[in-house]
């Protein structure tokens, strides 16, 4: 579970810190007390910046870190992308071994497949991930969207 | 592992664990591809002896009825054996009279029911609007909840004491907590998260100063030491079966017979009832006034079964053998660098749940490291996030004993802490 690539982006965190965005969520985890405030900076259609800050385990910490070096830079569809491929992967209840082609959408992602095993941390993989969701939801909606995206609920 | 255990000296007043664990299956499990079981999340729910399990099979394949109602043999069997439990959990307590034993599903549902009973009760006992009820920071989220419900529905106020830095209750403002407008003083013998063994006679002497009733919830006690309800003072005492080696879905409030005849019930059903007409009824006396509908019969006849498994080997023994755990699990523990006891650091007044936690790393993770190794601990909040609020910590890691917990346990575990802190360090 505690892959090489988790326990880096533990100890040395991307994009640490809250910054300036268009909107804030605040979402925590009830079973564990994990807790994250993330911010989301859209230019244009493209994710600027998500910054955040929160306390938590190894798990929830390193999957901010991931979230942020992901998506950062990507085009919102294409991250919408990523974030419903993360969301399958880690519902999959350790059923799905990533292939090739999911290793290129997830890159560094792929490495909390083994948590999908561990129904007690999914959520703790999840949270960030859930936060930029809700948070870029709220930031297309505040501002004019011409790509008419429509955020769905799966939380 | 390799090494020699440190420097173990024999401790004193230990059972025989070898002879007492043959008695557990689960604790002979492996666990992750052959590691040992190492089971410390007893303060969550104890494994179950052979003994329990046999009775509970017997139950089912011999005398399996309903209770009370039946005239043939099997309704009989039942109805004796149901009884029979009610006789030895009201012994195992000391309690006066076995009417005062009432079986619910769990300490949960024990305390909803006092505080039930006091909500629609009448004069004197009734809490209402400028009336107060007492509870403790310290309390399992089953000992605040029910009270914050009654409190809005009444308009009474909820009060509670604090606690000090070590773990303890600070009674210093007591006369300004429990005053003449308290109705209800609830709090907890043994607390699951810090491990504190609470002063009763202090709070009991004071509640009765003002004429308020006390309610006990020994869930963290009835497992590991004597209980003597009469002893303690209170007026209600609530305990769970599972904790003390019986099965889940049993638990028990004790409360004194002339409150329970005074008192009115709160769930209505068969079984609680004298006579029922379309336009009202009466009721049976305690306890079956309070247990409406089939009870958990099965679950009853278990918790008989592990009062007399506790009872052969002796609470006191119990006791004793948790107390020396406990203290060398405190020393063995100061051993292991960045690691903080939140609860009394020493076994005095102390039970056998000790949260810590361990540098930065989060519970989560040391729990998970922890299981790895085959060794079992609870991390989190323990269901008394209020007691992490007060001390600024997310949760804790809770390593917790029983009867059968060893020294070699104990070294498991601070050996399993050890590559925790490697593996995060």
């Amino acid at each position: 579970m505690y892959q090489d690539v988790i326990l880096d982006h533990y100890k040395h965190p991307h994009g640490r810190g809250l910054r300036d965005g268009q909107a804030e969520v605040h979402h925590v985890n009830p079973t564990c007390g994990d807790e994250i405030t993330l911010r989301v900076r859209m230019d244009g259609d493209v994710v600027g910046d998500i910054s955040y800050e929160g306390q938590g385990c190894s798990i929830s910490q390193a999957s901010a870190s991931v979230l942020n070096e992901l998506l950062v830079g990507k085009d919102v569809a294409d991250a919408q992308k990523i974030q419903e491929t993360f969301l399958e992967l880690m519902q999959s209840r350790g059923r799905i071994e990533p292939d090739e082609a999911m290793e290129e959408v997830l890159e560094d992602a792929v490495a909390f497949a083994g948590v999908s095993k561990y129904p007690a941390r999914v959520k703790c993989a999840l949270l960030s991930w859930m936060a930029w969701k809700d948070a870029t939801a709220k930031a297309l909606s505040t501002a004019p969207d011409p790509s008419g995206t429509t955020p769905e609920e799966t939380a | 592992m390799t090494l020699p255990p440190p420097t173990r000296r024999p401790l004193p007043g230990l059972l025989d664990t070898e002879a007492i664990r043959k008695d557990f299956p689960a604790l002979d499990r492996v666990v992750h591809d052959g590691k040992k079981l190492v089971y410390l999340d007893n303060a969550a729910t104890s494994q179950k002896p052979r003994q329990v399990l046999d009775t509970l099979h017997s139950y089912y394949e011999r005398s399996n009825a309903n209770v009370h109602r039946g005239v043939h043999v099997l309704a009989e069997e039942a109805t004796a054996l149901y009884e029979g439990a009610r006789d030895k959990v009201a012994a195992f307590v000391n309690a006066p009279s076995r009417d005062e034993v009432i079986f619910t599903k769990n300490a949960s549902e024990s305390l909803n029911l006092v505080a039930n009973m006091l909500g629609w009760a009448d004069e004197p006992y009734r809490v209402d609007r400028d009336t107060e009820i007492v509870i403790t920071e310290m309390e399992h989220h089953s000992n605040i909840v029910p009270w914050q419900l009654l409190s809005q529905r009444t308009g009474a106020t909820l009060k509670w004491f604090g606690l000090t830095d070590d773990g303890r209750l600070d009674l210093s403002d007591i006369e300004q907590v429990i005053t003449e407008k308290t109705k209800i003083v609830s709090f907890v013998l043994v607390s699951n998260i810090l491990g504190t063994v609470n002063p009763v006679e202090a709070i009991v002497r004071r509640a009765q100063d003002v004429g308020a009733l006390v309610l006990i919830d020994a869930s963290q006690a009835a497992p590991h030491m004597a209980l003597d309800v009469q002893a303690l003072g209170a007026d209600f005492v609530a305990f769970t079966g599972h904790k003390m080696v019986g099965p889940t879905g049993i638990g028990v409030l004790w409360g004194r017979q002339e409150l329970l005849e005074d008192l009115p019930p709160f769930l209505g059903g068969g079984e609680m009832i004298e006579t029922v007409s379309m336009h009202s009824s009466t009721y049976a006396p305690a306890p079956h006034k309070f247990e409406a509908g089939t009870p958990p019969i099965a679950q009853a006849i278990g918790l008989g079964a592990a009062v007399d498994y506790l009872s052969a080997i002796g609470m006191d023994k119990i006791a004793a053998h948790e107390h020396a755990l406990t203290e060398y699990a405190l020393e063995r523990l100061r051993e292991v660098p960045s690691l903080r006891i939140v609860g009394p650091e020493t076994a005095v007044d102390r039970g056998a749940a000790i949260s810590f936690t361990l540098g930065d790393i989060h519970p989560h993770d040391v729990g998970q490291v922890l299981d790895e190794q085959g060794i079992a601990v609870r991390v989190g909040h323990h269901c008394a996030r209020p007691v992490c609020l007060r001390y600024g910590i997310p949760a804790t890691t809770r390593a917790s004993f029983y009867l059968y917990s060893t020294p070699a346990e104990v070294d498991a575990l601070v050996d399993g802490l050890e590559q925790v802190r490697n593996f995060f360090g």
